[in-house]
């Protein structure tokens, strides 16, 4: 396993390394959410712990009643960050084109991530339903990075289709369990011609580091984080985690040996 | 002329005539933070000042809220 790449090479990927999602640039792979945070100020001090250059975000009713309630681009300025809008809570394709096409009016934007859930306690992805949407998205002018199962016939034939990003499961999300099939996250990075990130289940900087060890372009992470009993540490925790995988990626990883190999030479022994 | 309209999912009496603009002024929301759909169709923000609230129109309004 690992790129054949020379020294040279590997200095230059790793001091320049940036990664580009349709046609858009980045030097961190780390996408945060902005779920479940204390508040938006805790949010905000999150993202700039982590580093991150795009954030996930819900489209919602506004608060009639309260007007006057904090906003959260009041926090985080979408000048300065990339707004990745979701479908959260959407279980039809028809339900996520519209929730889209209100967050592209509202911020211009056509980045989005895509989620059609299927079971409301494992929130494990419909995959039919999400090949669904994504063609309908597609076909309206977005650009659909999409989180999905950790399938990769199914990882395929949304690359096929046209989705920007590939973002498989590592676990449930929210569960913080980790990379739990490690196999089929390679397989599709291996056979993949976008970018894929690992969305959901990452619980700790060691889960975010495996994931970039396999190869992922970059993690998205909303509860490791939010519900850390210091998130803002947390967050740096995970731009480190994040950062380490990634260059231990590059550098490509030592053989594994059932056995012992001394680290001081035999020879000259006295 | 008062008019009866439906706003995320609650009923409201509203004076009109009144522009989509003027509605949400009414609302105190800040035009350039929501996005605006009018009966199923997005109203774009250049057409918030022509496009009038009519009696029985169902609207949503929406914003950016933190999610993952």
């Amino acid at each position: 396993m690992g790129v054949e790449v020379s020294a040279v090479e590997q200095d230059e990927n790793v001091s320049h390394d940036s990664w580009e999602i349709a046609g858009r640039k980045f030097s961190s792979r780390l996408i945060i959410g902005t779920g479940k945070y204390k508040d938006y100020q805790q949010n905000a001090d999150a993202a700039v712990a982590a580093g991150a250059e795009i954030v996930t975000v819900a489209v919602r009713r506004v608060n009639l009643s309260d007007p006057n309630s904090p906003m959260l681009i009041d926090y985080i300025d979408p000048k300065k960050y990339v707004f990745l809008p979701n479908t959260a809570g959407c279980f039809t394709g028809e339900d996520a084109v519209r929730t889209l096409r209100l967050a592209r009016e509202a911020g211009g934007w056509d980045l989005v991530k895509l989620e059609v859930l299927g079971d409301e306690k494992t929130l494990y992805p419909n995959m039919p339903e999400t090949l669904r949407a994504a063609e309908l998205l597609i076909k309206d002018g977005f650009q659909v990075m999409v989180y999905c199962s950790d399938d990769p016939i199914m990882a395929k034939r949304l690359e096929e289709i046209g989705c920007c990003a590939i973002m498989p499961l590592a676990a449930p999300i929210g569960s913080g369990l980790g990379v739990q099939n490690p196999i089929n996250i390679r397989l599709i990075i291996e056979q993949a011609n976008v970018p894929v990130l690992v969305d959901a289940g990452v619980g700790t900087a060691s889960d975010a580091a495996i994931a970039m060890e396999l190869g992922c372009d970059g993690v998205l992470m909303n509860t490791a984080i939010a519900e850390a009993k210091n998130p803002i540490l947390m967050a740096e925790a995970m731009r480190h985690a994040v950062i380490a995988g990634r260059q231990a990626y590059l550098a490509g990883r030592m053989p594994k040996r059932l056995y012992a190999d001394p680290s001081s030479p035999l020879a000259g022994l006295i | 002329m008062s008019i009866t309209v439906e706003i995320n999912g609650e009923a409201r009496r509203l004076e009109g005539p009144l522009s989509v603009a003027a509605l949400l002024h009414l609302l105190d929301l800040p035009r350039e933070k929501v996005a605006l759909e009018r009966n199923r169709e997005i109203v774009p923000r250049s057409f918030y000042d022509t496009v009038m609230i009519e009696g029985g129109d169902r609207l949503e309004i929406v914003h950016f809220i933190g999610g993952g």
